[in-house]
């Protein structure tokens, strides 16, 4: 850790910075508040001329996301970022990486919605982001940071992944991670891809067969052996890739569970509770897919676990995967903000002490 | 001449090329189709590219190109052939790209695509086969599709005052400064296809020599979708579909050839 570079940084810049450590090949992305300057950080520190790697601002974010699915298809370490309008605008393409199984890495540093919404911190789209937002059957490993720091450390983390299963890999932040200034340990610089895998579409070598990648099928049953082998895929990831965090929760009564910033603000809510006796402790889901849903069913299972809460800074969303890990066990209560509106430590102690009349 | 004769090595005047997989076209008899895709393959394999090449066959009936060629291809969305065409050649500027887009990808719901890879002079080749009507949903109106001219969509003709005019849009991407080639040919006759074939030569060569975008419009038939015989079809297509979309030149070494470039009066 000592080793690594420390600097004083943006979210956004961080990842950016990261991205290119992470020896990514290529970004193409398309500006919008609270995300910008991740694109901004590429060109003014010139990427290209410090690794090669290629840099496109495009026409929107239909584009982007479809550059993303082209460079992809090349065996490339691509990534794109935006924010919630602008996910919305990438679903498409994101389906269509997802189905033609494609390793890329994208950024939703989120905002508040419905519509034009609000350039605030938001966690509005847990659902679409976990739950698909393309159209079919897919998933997409989501990761969560909460710091400036794991807005670095998940971007190599995430190439990684994304090649591991060959599916895009999201990590959802929001506008305060984004935009807020943190000390960061930057990693090491490493190589850009030399090699590439065997299925990747970048002119076939000689005396090798050519490939291609695609998304369809006509027959049916066919298609239903690739979304057999897609959902086979996902089950190893649930498996092998549920990553959390506990905090005070080896002696805890209560349960917050809180993912990203709204979790950090939490953490803060359990030492003032702490500080009146109460016990409490925060179990913070990092991969919202695949949510550690094990993990919370064990919680729930324990005696002495009284009840969760849900802080979320949307109307309620993860709480219901919450609620599906403890199926009735114990009480689940949510506190949440709404249209990027960020709750302070007090008003989540208070809702905590109202929910379990404490 | 008799079979025997024929079939003599000395008299071999025409051969499937070897890019070409065995698999049959799913195109409809008589469809221009098949003539542009093998004439592709040609030209590549003629300029011994093949381990270097790869082509996008975007939603529509081109979509089924990979089953027909045997270099690495790449399925695309509806309309985004141009970005992901750009994602690639990004990544790998020394390969060459290639899109094979229909009316509908290219002009209707990739016109922004098309406009900015075109505006950013993105070294590909886009391929763009203009027959007037979207003949893989089965026959709706193309954007391409001329006036008065009946589809499913426009059962009683188009008119363009509720349903816009025919969108002639390859003029359009020959002013911009990073088209270098811009051209519109047809695969109807032996004629035709070789002036064809010498086009997309010029456009690959042009790829190889990094010069920006090339275009090839062919403009082209669809017997089925148009609801006429094949020859019906190339009959109607070169009096009408010719008169909206003159075949020739329109940008040659990046200069416009300005006389070509608007339909016949």
């Amino acid at each position: 850790m000592e080793k690594r570079e420390l600097r004083l940084m943006k979210g956004n810049e961080a990842l950016a910075e990261a991205a290119i450590r992470a020896g990514a090949d290529a970004y193409f992305g398309y500006p919008i508040t609270p995300q910008t300057e991740v694109i901004e950080y590429l060109f003014e520190t010139d990427c290209t001329a410090r690794t090669g790697m290629a840099v496109l601002q495009a026409e929107s974010e239909v584009s982007a996301i479809n550059m993303v699915y082209g460079c992809a298809a090349t065996g490339h370490r691509v990534l794109t970022s935006t924010s919630s309008p602008g996910f919305s605008l990438m679903a498409e393409g994101i389906s269509y990486i997802a189905g033609a199984e494609l390793p890329c890495l994208l950024i939703n540093v989120s905002r508040g919605g419905p519509g034009l919404g609000t350039i605030q911190p938001s966690q509005a789209d847990y659902f679409q982001t976990v739950k698909g937002c393309g159209h079919g059957d897919y998933k997409l490993l989501t990761l969560a940071p909460s710091s400036v720091q794991e807005m670095a450390d998940f971007v190599a983390l995430g190439f990684d992944l994304a090649f591991k299963y060959r599916n895009p890999v999201c990590i959802l932040s929001d506008g305060s991670l984004g935009q807020m200034m943190e000390k960061v340990y930057l990693p090491e610089q490493r190589p850009r891809l030399t090699e590439y895998p065997d299925w990747a579409t970048n002119g076939t070598p000689k005396g090798k067969e050519r490939r291609f990648i695609t998304s369809l099928n006509l027959l049916p049953q066919q298609h239903e052996l690739v979304n057999i082998r897609l959902q086979e895929k996902y089950r190893r990831m649930e498996q092998e890739e549920v990553r959390y965090e506990t905090i005070m929760c080896d002696d805890a009564e209560y349960v917050i569970v809180a993912f990203g910033i709204i979790a950090r603000i939490a953490q803060k809510s359990v030492e003032l509770l702490r500080a009146k006796g109460i016990k409490v402790g925060l179990f913070r889901p990092i991969t919202l897919y695949p949510f550690p849903m094990n993990q919370i069913t064990e919680l729930a299972e324990n005696p002495r676990i009284k009840g969760f809460t849900s802080v979320e800074l949307n109307a309620g969303q993860m709480i219901e995967d919450i609620r599906l890990a403890v199926e009735g066990r114990k009480p689940v209560g949510f506190f949440g903000r709404l249209g990027g509106m960020v709750p302070t430590p007090e008003e989540i102690e208070n809702a905590i002490i109202k929910q379990f009349d404490l | 001449m008799d079979v025997k004769d024929i079939i003599k090595p000395e008299n071999l005047v025409y051969k499937k090329s070897r890019l070409m997989s065995d698999n049959v076209f799913n195109f409809c008899p008589g469809c221009g189709h098949g003539v542009a895709v093998r004439t592709i393959a040609e030209v590549i394999e003629e300029m011994g590219i093949e381990n270097d090449v790869i082509g996008i066959s975007p939603v529509g009936c081109s979509v089924f190109l990979y089953d027909f060629y045997k270099f690495d291809v790449v399925e695309a969305a509806h309309g985004r052939a141009c970005a992901v065409a750009t994602g690639i050649k990004r990544v790998q500027p020394d390969k060459f790209v290639f899109t094979y887009q229909g009316d509908g990808d290219l002009a209707a719901i990739g016109t922004g695509e098309t406009m900015h890879a075109c505006n950013r002079g993105e070294n590909i080749v886009i391929v763009f086969i203009n027959n007037g009507i979207y003949g893989m949903t089965g026959g709706q109106m193309a954007p391409t599709t001329l006036e008065g001219m009946k589809t499913t969509t426009c059962p009683r003709g188009r008119d363009v005052k509720t349903m816009g005019y025919p969108l002639a849009i390859t003029p359009l991407l020959a002013q911009l400064p990073g088209t270098y080639y811009v051209t519109r040919q047809s695969v109807q006759t032996p004629a035709a296809v070789r002036k064809t074939k010498k086009a997309l030569r010029q456009a690959f060569e042009n790829q190889k020599n990094k010069k920006g975008t090339s275009i090839v419009e062919i403009v082209s038939n669809c017997n089925s979708g148009w609801g006429m015989s094949p020859t019906a079809a190339n009959k109607w297509m070169e009096e009408n579909m010719f008169a909206k979309y003159p075949l020739g030149d329109m940008k040659v070494d990046g200069q416009l050839v300005i006389n070509n470039v608007y339909e016949k009066k």
